[in-house]
């Protein structure tokens, strides 16, 4: 089996501090991934390097076997927690961005038929969504749940190779959660999409993902402990559908996010 | 109540705006009237039957020499300054400013230089313009421009750079280069900054265009106020600095209405 996204070897230090060590993943197309762990343990570093913000100290990653630009590019959408719409764009006008800066490299804009097409096709990207009814608000006047769907469609439109979410649903309200969960997990069989998520939720992680990595350090120096970094140090494989409830029952997670169960 | 939960309605706010305003005026109407009853030649506090008077000289009769409205060719002229300098350093802060913002090898190689020239006394400059300008409209020009450019400049650079970095990368996973994320993501946010900052700007940019105007110059609002001063004409000064701050406040609410009706999204939630 192939995968999707193949990481290496991936070390990322900054000065002698050392976030993560010799992280070696595969990622299969179409499946779930959620990261859990510790703040501070290279979550989001993690989300970093995999997006092309950051270049990995060490190591490397493959895209379809193709070593990664070091550069963020139309084949890894993204979604962060926070500020990923564009304020002074419409919904409308943010889904329709991507389509427009790969057609019209210039002036960034269409017109015409390339333009009515574009809409369409942005429309209806919206409608999957459910921001159909909302096409020509600004994100400031819409809740944090539609910015957030706003954000999923304004990437899933590019058909990105792999999502990253960066913790996308950890400032919603429960209930809103719930039915951005229900969004997601649509979306992600709907679309055939292969989905990276880092969460601090565990329930989530495990409820959502066909994959669980958690991310701590294996060692650590008391004297030193930025000289240890961190790496998989869980990786759980989920059959959907009813493994996924009984995991959640199984697994007790002490108030560092640790599985206490695999650690005994 | 305590007075920081004190909201009023819109007809009080007027009214306690006004008091100040009135009081002033009516103080000034005092110690004027007080002044023409001991001496009805006084100069320094004229009545403003007086400045009607000189006023109305200058608005209705053609200056002998050049054969224009005095008080008009005055404000033309300098609001032509005015415009050509603020529109020019309007232009340099979008252009420079954006770029400076964007992109880290322009902000390395001329951040510096724009961060030199800003610490530099604008009116330091005045003779080198003189000089390398001649006395004419381009030295006062230059000198508006380059005494609020590179304040616009920094501020709109400073704006574009703080800008969520979610955001740009979020552009670029949309597939956006450096140029379209110029043009689609950082252009249109500077927008109601760079007109914010223009407000801000129109107090130096008077100072300057005044201060042009009073050394070398033949028309212009600054000379005339400079020129009368010779005579102790209170009665042509008042007026012409009344005008100017009218002038003024007329531009500063174009441009927060000019704001408010461009960029909705960038005043409040509700818009």
């Amino acid at each position: 089996m192939s995968a999707l996204l193949s990481l290496r070897g991936i070390w990322v230090e900054y000065g002698d501090k050392i976030v993560l060590e010799k992280m070696d993943l595969d990622v299969e197309a179409g499946s779930f991934v959620s990261i859990v762990g510790p703040s501070g343990a290279g979550k989001s570093s993690f989300l970093r390097v995999v997006l092309g913000q950051e270049v990995p100290s060490r190591g490397q990653i493959l895209l379809d076997g193709a070593p990664l630009a070091p550069e963020c590019g139309p084949d890894r959408g993204v979604v962060f927690q926070r500020y990923s719409v564009f304020p002074h764009l419409t919904v409308l006008g943010n889904t329709v961005f991507g389509l427009e800066c790969a057609q019209a490299p210039l002036s960034a804009r269409l017109f015409g038929s390339a333009r009515r097409a574009a809409m369409a096709e942005a429309t209806a990207m919206l409608n999957a969504v459910g921001l159909g009814d909302s096409l020509h608000l600004y994100p400031a006047q819409m809740s944090g749940g539609m910015q957030q769907r706003l954000a999923i469609a304004q990437a899933l439109i590019k058909r990105p190779r792999i999502l990253l979410l960066d913790e996308p649903f950890g400032a919603l309200d429960p209930g809103i959660r719930a039915d951005m969960h229900t969004l997601i997990r649509k979306l992600w069989s709907d679309y055939a999409l292969t989905i990276i998520m880092v969460t601090h939720d565990i329930r989530e992680a495990f409820s959502l993902g066909t994959r669980v990595l958690a991310l701590d350090k294996r060692r650590h120096d008391p004297h030193a402990p930025h000289r240890y970094g961190a790496t998989a140090v869980y990786d759980i494989l989920l059959d959907r559908n009813d493994r996924a409830e009984r995991a959640l029952e199984s697994i007790t997670v002490d108030s560092k996010g640790n599985n206490q169960e695999g650690a005994a | 109540m305590r007075w920081v939960n004190r909201q009023l309605r819109r007809p009080e706010r007027l009214f306690l705006g006004g008091v100040p305003i009135a009081l002033l005026l009516l103080l000034y109407l005092f110690a004027a009237a007080q002044r023409h009853s001991l001496n009805p030649a006084d100069k320094i506090l004229p009545l403003p039957s007086g400045m009607i008077q000189s006023m109305s000289v200058l608005m209705s009769q053609p200056d002998p020499l050049s054969g224009r409205l005095i008080f008009l060719a005055d404000t033309l002229a300098s609001l032509e300054r005015l415009g050509l300098g603020i529109g020019i350093a309007t232009l340099m802060a979008l252009v420079v400013g954006l770029a400076l913002g964007v992109l880290p090898p322009v902000r390395a190689t001329f951040g510096p230089l724009v961060t030199g020239i800003a610490v530099i006394p604008p009116i330091a400059l005045l003779p080198i313009l003189f000089i390398a300008l001649g006395l004419g409209e381009t030295a006062k020009v230059a000198l508006i421009v380059l005494g609020i450019a590179p304040v616009m400049v920094r501020d709109i650079a400073a704006h574009v750079a703080a800008l969520p970095r979610e955001q740009i990368i979020k552009a670029q996973t949309l597939g956006a280069g450096s140029w379209q994320i110029m043009i689609r993501v950082a252009l249109p946010q500077a927008m109601p900054r760079l007109l914010q900052t223009v407000r801000l700007s129109l107090g130096p940019a008077w100072v300057f265009l005044i201060s042009a105007e009073a050394i070398a110059s033949d028309v212009g609002l600054g000379y005339r106020i400079f020129l009368v001063r010779r005579y102790l004409s209170m009665d042509v000064i008042i007026p012409y600095v009344a005008w100017i701050a009218l002038l003024a406040i007329l531009m500063d609410l174009a441009l927060a209405t000019l704001s408010r009706r461009l960029f909705p999204w960038a005043h409040g939630a509700n818009h």
